[in-house]
């Protein structure tokens, strides 16, 4: 039996119309997160490919997992990353496959915001394949907790922002629904300082890491908002998970969650229609779009049929009716800006009705510096968010140390 | 002479495949991660030498020096506590007390776990929002609180509180072990004596456990430098860096923030550390008695 089994494997592996076989590695697990994969893997294997799924809980998890691979010499098909800086390395020791040719075809310079195609290329040529924007600065609310603390419409400034909270409070509600972990205290702190402090001095601090710049009033005025949220929190906030913050604006406990747009995955699987019940509005301030994301890189393989399902998985992954069927599921929109998103969510649409126009699309700290900076901002963040004596002016100081040493 | 030889040889034929694996998977992979400390790796491991830039940066980042006076402080506080609590609640159940099989179940119980689990459980307890605060204030002592896993003064002291609870039992065990090993005949003697009973524990008890006791620090001092499940799942490093600690720095750096070098550096640091407390205990406890005992 187990020969019969055998001598079949050998035939089909001689055999020359072995279908295109790719294994990706990828950390999509959660509900939604998972169906998007589904998405992907059906179109790829309409496409004429096998989908090998080599899911792993947890982004650095995975993420360490297929280096590991890469290094050691057994690379998946594609793997996974943050649209940013987080394979700079595997680029500069040359691990991973030039896209050029496919880009070059299907015309993703043409089709995808320039942020992003900088982010996914490395002098000039393609690297990685990016597949979703996800908005980073939204806002979420529970419109019935709104209307009875006598809130008409999302805040449009910060001094409306605080009126409101305090609106929340009056109501006993706990008015923002904190995750108290220093990546959630950090994308707040970005969301304040793109709202407040506008697009230029963002770019100054994260993109030119300029010293004056982050030591400067606007910078101390944006951090002091910032620290003014503790007013508005509960006592449970440290230590807790997003999603958990994300349930207390849907069953009314709290007023809003500042969060990025996976947020809205949970919003929906609890019933709740993301323009409707679920209120969504940027964070008060400058109208930007503070993007993330999320890319496939092809590691190097050896050619013929490997590279032949690398080829054709890039293909499929930007397919534009594959585009809106993913980022539906992931909570995200697509990638390129040519398609029609009408079958979206409100929020969706808002997104991506502000995208179209280059002057909103913000990326986000990711592209800018790379992991170790970010995390080293994480830190900073945290710790003076968290410092009911903190000042605004030592925090600048600490930020700036952290910028000037990642130059 | 040639009896000599090849039995002597014996040994090292037999222990060689040991004796490779210790040179290889142990010495070699810590010399490597000493190497890495002095390069620039970042996502990978890369041979450019940086000198000790890597360690400068690590001791400018005030994480770092959070973490290592964390360390110390919870380092004292758990191996201290664990100490008395483990002695006294050994004494207590030698008394011959019933159900001394259930209690020393009991109480040995908690190291069955993992300290995620228990790291988990207590988390939930003292969170001011679920556990123990909520449930009295729902009892009516509306001003009672207790809320230090959130409060960034007290937060590592939470984590002390859950550490002890889940070692405690262990020191216990070892403990029990010691004091059933004291001569019945010593205890006869000195009740003749008019000892009390306490005095005994302090002067003749206690320096007979010596050995358990040493044995205990050593256990509970690897746990304290290995701090990182528990502190992961109590209190995740926070609030802010209140909590963090060297493990976790490692972690952090080596995974999340792609930076080797780093995380070598300050794993680097660990090692020096534990090297330190450890060698001249070693020799006093080794060493030296051989040569007193020759």
């Amino acid at each position: 039996m187990s020969c019969a089994i055998l001598s079949g494997a050998v035939l089909s592996g001689a055999s020359a119309q072995e279908p295109l076989r790719a294994e990706v590695m990828h950390w999509w697990t959660s509900g939604g997160e998972a169906a998007g994969v589904r998405v992907f893997a059906d179109a790829y294997e309409k496409a004429g490919g096998t989908w090998v799924d080599a899911a792993i809980g947890g982004g650095q998890n995975a993420r360490a997992a297929a280096i590991n691979r890469i290094v050691g010499g057994n690379p998946p098909t594609s793997s996974q990353f943050n649209t940013g800086r987080q394979f700079d390395d595997l680029v500069g020791q040359g691990l991973l496959v030039d896209l050029d040719a496919v880009a070059a075809e299907q015309k993703w310079r043409d089709v995808i915001p320039a942020p992003i195609v900088q982010a996914a290329s490395r002098e000039g040529k393609f690297y990685a394949v990016p597949v979703n924007i996800h908005g980073h600065n939204w806002m979420f609310y529970n419109t019935e907790t709104f209307q009875k603390a006598g809130i008409s419409e999302a805040p449009k400034t910060f001094d409306a922002f605080f009126a409101d909270m305090d609106k929340l409070k009056a109501a006993g509600v706990t008015p923002i629904a904190w995750g108290g972990q220093p990546w959630q205290e950090a994308l707040v702190f970005d969301a304040v300082l793109l709202g407040q402090g506008g697009k230029d001095l963002f770019y100054k601090v994260y993109r030119d890491k300029d010293e004056a710049a982050i030591k400067s009033e606007a910078f101390q005025r944006v951090a002091a908002t910032f620290h003014r949220m503790r007013d508005y929190i509960d006592a449970g906030a440290p230590g807790r998970n997003w999603n958990d913050a994300t349930s207390m604006v849907i069953t009314g406990q709290a007023g809003i969650q500042i969060m990025g747009d996976w947020a809205k995955g949970d919003f929906i699987a609890a019933g709740k229609t993301p323009g409707k019940e679920a209120g969504c509005a940027l964070v008060p301030g400058e109208a930007g779009y503070l993007m993330g994301g999320d890319v496939f890189v092809f590691p190097k393989i050896g050619g013929g049929a490997a590279t032949e399902a690398q080829t054709l998985l890039a293909k499929t992954l930007l397919d534009p009716a594959t585009q809106i069927a993913f980022n539906e599921k992931k909570g995200s929109i697509p990638v390129r800006t040519d398609v029609d998103v009408s079958s979206m969510d409100a929020c969706a649409r808002r997104g991506a009705e502000l995208v179209k126009d280059p002057a909103n699309q913000i990326p986000s700290v990711n592209f800018h510096v790379s992991a170790d900076t970010v995390g080293a901002l994480q830190d900073t963040i945290t710790s003076y968010f968290n410092d009911p004596s903190a000042t605004a002016e030592d925090f600048a100081a600490d930020f700036a140390s952290v910028m000037t040493a990642a130059r | 002479m040639a009896t000599r030889i090849r039995r002597s040889a014996v040994p090292v034929v037999a222990l060689s495949p040991t004796i490779l694996i210790v040179l290889f998977a142990y010495v070699g992979t810590m010399g490597w991660t000493v190497w890495m400390s002095f390069t620039g790796s970042r996502l990978l491991p890369v041979n450019t030498f940086v000198g000790t830039e890597q360690y400068q940066r690590l001791f400018g980042d005030p994480r770092w020096l959070v973490s290592v006076q964390n360390m110390a402080l919870f380092g004292v506080l758990f191996i201290g506590f664990c100490l008395v609590l483990g002695f006294l609640l050994a004494v207590a159940i030698d008394q011959r007390v019933r159900g001394e099989d259930g209690l020393r179940t009991i109480f040995l119980y908690p190291h069955a776990m993992s300290f995620i689990v228990t790291g988990l459980v207590w988390q939930w307890m003292m969170n001011p929002t679920l556990g123990i605060q909520e449930a009295v204030q729902s009892m009516g002592w509306a001003s009672f609180r207790f809320d230090w896993v959130v409060r960034r003064d007290m937060a590592l002291y939470a984590v002390v509180i859950a550490g002890v609870w889940q070692s405690a039992g262990l020191v216990m065990a070892l403990m029990l072990a010691g004091l059933r090993g004291v001569d019945e005949e010593l205890w006869k003697a000195a009740r003749v004596d008019g000892i009390p009973t306490w005095r005994v524990y302090v002067s003749i008890v206690l320096p007979l456990l010596k050995p358990m006791i040493i044995t205990s620090v050593v256990l509970l001092s690897i746990a304290v430098v290995k701090v990182y499940d528990l502190v992961v799942a109590l209190t995740n490093g926070g609030p802010g860096t209140s909590t963090a600690v060297p493990a976790k720095y490692v972690m952090d750096y080596l995974f999340e923030r792609q930076n080797i070098g780093l995380a070598a550096a300050a794993s680097t640091v660990l090692l020096v550390t534990v090297l330190c407390v450890l060698a001249p205990w070693i020799y006093a406890e080794y060493f030296r008695k051989e040569r007193g005992g020759a």
